[in-house]
């Protein structure tokens, strides 16, 4: 065991773990210098041509509008608030876009695999159909048959009172102030009271055997949180009906048709492809496991789902990060059918200062941290399903 | 069979380190070192900035090197030959045939609105001519510099008859398509924020997608220069069906842009651009300049004609400038018919872009 134990690091060329370090110091050096050199180039060549630089722009009045924000804006707005409206909207039709394309996903993919002939042929198409246009084509066929399909505010469809139907969008009623989000958070904290209650139960009948009922809690608690909330918000709610005025309507909350346009185009078009990852995944568990579950007495649907999808899951998730990836950046196309997302607004931003660098840095810098984020999320789950071994 | 190196002999472990200590390891990686330095130098090198005269290297190159617009019919359009025309262009070919002697001896790089900036400054184009407005934000940020108008234009916006509305004043609560990125675009907002209306914006990133959302219904109102309004119209084919509203959103002086630091380059498309001008103040044209030339002429037009010497030498140009450019392209009046006026199917009228004698802004700086 002697020849293992580590020898004192000798400040010599014969010693290779210090050539080693060495070399590795001297590439580290030449990266750094290769990027100070860059940087201070670019600084220089841009300073000569008097060209602005620096984040101060951010400060400056934006002063243009934005069609659709999740949060206040004016055009009296700094630009920083207007990158934020645009990156809210991303993450907006990025999160609905991710949860709606799994389940569409998922559900194609095990209908590709069904027995009935005319359901795994619908899906084949599908699936053969979506894959092969391109994104952007996919988005502008939708915004153009949302945009001829539907009528004009005047004519728009009006199937119940406050829901109005037309080429504006789709416009419903809505309701606002202290007492919603009171009742919103008791919503989120009744979903997750209910889930950590199935858990514990789901844990004690594992060791026990005692079998539990989760209905009456759950429902005892989505009646009650929310009146909570309610209570505690003021009691105070203004509710808010669509109505015709003017050019458009007044009131109600909109779903743009450019939103809707791009959550169905993105939807669709990733669905597509987890689909293929999940029969991938499904047909990666050996037949095995089939007819072991099958042997038990269970029925199709629940070997699937108990057995067979626990199991796929190992091989779909990795791909599966990456369709969100594509997701999450292919939701910058929506410059092309008019949604303001991060991209569209950076790019405005961009024109208005003439600073095409940063716009670009803040770009980069907003999607790599989204990425990053949901390649974590997707990483720890991944780990969490992992096949431990002994 | 797996033998731990516990049992090996020690002669080897001393054979092993021997080889790694081996000459030829380090030759490799002195190479890589010294490959990279010279990688390093070379860049540093390379990285002499554009910062150099443009007039001399148009001049070396041979023809000079113009940024248009995509598609913008009389401004910047290829014909059915597949000839760019378009008063831009044209611009370009007075600066050509002032520089050159010949109006051919220039190449059209065609430019999205949000490439059109970087193109410029980066050296790729010499010389803008893409109908940008002239706005101070753009002389002082940007590193260039505008450097004339070729086009005044104002911004209106275009609804259908069936609006019912007469005035840009009562449009509360529309939904206007508008292109994003573009003085249209801060110039639409500053118009409802100065009338405390709100409105929809719809940013559809080009010419033809907002010409088809309008169409179909999607905005009650499209905003741009009253002129591509004008132009749109005439491209649905009912022109009766929408109404240009009256009121003028902004002033949009169009014109040529070219980079800081380069007063000669400058100079020549300044005066280029006056020239066009003065011909036509003269009643110079194309067919006419020959024969003026030879008759008894009095002396401004001696000096732009260059029957007088001297006017070309501080341009750094032959005295013919002028000439050349009267005679392959014509003056003002000759471009502006050829691809907005008359002679067009855009059939605009001359408006605030006639000569100042009739009543217009057009009025070109004495060549003395």
């Amino acid at each position: 065991m002697s020849s293992h134990h580590r020898a004192p690091l000798k400040f010599s060329w014969n010693n290779p773990e210090f050539r080693a370090l060495a070399y590795q110091f001297v590439v580290v050096g030449l990266a750094a210098l290769l990027a100070y050199y860059l940087v201070s180039n670019t600084l220089h060549n841009l300073a000569t041509r008097n060209i602005a630089t620096g984040f101060a722009f951010l400060e400056r009045e934006a002063g243009f509008a934005i069609g659709e924000s999740l949060i206040e804006y004016s055009p009296s707005d700094t630009y920083a608030r207007a990158i934020l409206v645009g990156l809210a909207n991303t993450l907006r039709v990025s999160a609905v876009a991710l949860v709606l394309a799994t389940m569409l996903g998922v559900i194609v993919g095990i209908a590709r695999l069904s027995s009935n002939w005319l359901v795994a042929r619908l899906a084949s198409a599908y699936v053969e159909l979506i894959r092969n246009v391109p994104l952007l084509l996919q988005l502008l066929i939708w915004y153009a048959v949302i945009g001829e399909l539907l009528p004009g505010p005047k004519a728009a469809f009006h199937p119940l009172p406050g829901i109005y139907l037309s080429n504006r969008g789709m416009l419903m009623p809505s309701v606002d102030g202290p007492a919603v989000t009171g009742i919103l958070w008791g919503l989120v904290l009744a979903a997750i009271a209910i889930f950590a209650v199935s858990r514990w139960q789901r844990a004690r009948r594992r060791q026990t055997g005692v079998p539990a009922r989760l209905w009456p809690i759950a429902l005892t608690f989505v009646l009650l949180m929310p009146t909570v909330g309610w209570l505690l918000g003021g009691r105070e709610f203004h509710l808010s009906i669509p109505h015709r005025s003017g050019f458009n309507f007044e009131g109600g909350w909109a779903l743009s048709p450019e939103l809707f346009a791009l959550l169905v185009g993105l939807v669709t078009y990733t669905a597509g492809f987890i689909a293929e990852i999940v029969r991938a995944g499904v047909q990666s568990v050996s037949h095995g496991q089939w007819e072991a579950a099958q042997t038990l007495g269970l029925p199709r649907s629940r070997v699937l789902r108990l057995v067979i999808l626990p199991q796929a899951l190992r091989v779909i998730v990795p791909p599966t990060t990456s369709q969100y990836l594509n997701l999450v950046k292919n939701s910058s196309l929506a410059v092309a059918i008019g949604y303001p997302d991060l991209v569209s607004v950076v790019n405005t931003v961009l024109n208005q200062t003439g600073q095409a660098i940063e716009g670009v840095l803040i770009i980069m810098a907003a999607f790599m941290t989204v990425s990053l984020t949901v390649s974590l999320l997707m990483n720890w789950y991944n780990k969490r399903i992992a096949l431990v071994e002994r | 069979m797996y033998v731990p190196d516990r049992v090996r002999p020690p002669a080897f472990h001393a054979q092993r380190s021997a080889l790694k200590n081996s000459v030829s390891h380090r030759k490799i990686a002195m190479k890589l070192v010294r490959l990279a330095a010279a990688a390093l130098i070379g860049l540093c090198l390379s990285g002499m900035g554009h910062a150099g005269q443009t007039f001399d290297t148009v001049k070396k190159r041979g023809f000079v090197q113009c940024g248009v617009s995509t598609n913008l019919p009389g401004f910047a359009f290829t014909d059915s030959k597949g000839e760019w025309q378009g008063i831009d262009v044209d611009t370009c070919r007075a600066i050509a045939a002032a520089m050159f002697g010949n109006a051919t001896k220039f190449k059209v790089i065609p430019l999205t609105t949000q490439a059109r900036f970087t193109a410029l400054q980066s050296g790729e184009v010499d010389v803008l001519t893409r109908n940008t407005t002239q706005t101070m934000s753009r002389d002082t940020t940007l590193g260039l510099i505008g450097v004339g108008v070729n086009f005044y234009d104002s911004q209106g916006i275009m609804v259908t008859k069936d609006a019912n509305v007469s005035s840009a004043k009562n449009l509360a609560g529309a939904t206007i398509c508008v292109l994003p990125g573009t003085t249209t675009e801060l110039n639409l907002t500053d118009w409802f924020r100065g009338l405390k209306q709100s409105f929809k914006p719809v940013l559809l990133d080009t010419v033809d997608e907002i010409k088809r959302a309008f169409a179909a219904g999607r905005c009650d109102g499209i905003t741009m220069d009253k002129s591509q309004l004008a132009l749109a119209r005439i491209a649905f084919g009912n022109t009766d069906k929408y109404v240009i509203l009256p009121e003028p959103l902004s002033k949009e002086p169009l014109g040529p842009m070219v980079r800081q630091g380069d007063e000669a380059w400058f100079n020549v498309v300044r005066w280029s651009l006056n020239a066009l001008l003065e011909a036509e103040e003269y009643n110079l044209t194309s067919k006419n300049v020959d024969e003026i030339a030879k008759g008894s002429i009095p002396p401004n037009i001696q000096r732009i004609l260059g029957t007088s010497p001297g006017m070309g030498k501080g341009l750094g140009l032959d005295d013919k400038w002028a000439y050349n450019i009267i005679k392959q392209v014509g003056n003002y009046g000759e471009m502006f018919d050829r691809s907005l006026g008359a002679g067009s199917p855009m059939k605009l009228d001359r408006g605030l872009n006639a000569l100042y004698t009739k009543g217009g802004l057009m009025y070109g700086w004495p060549i003395r």
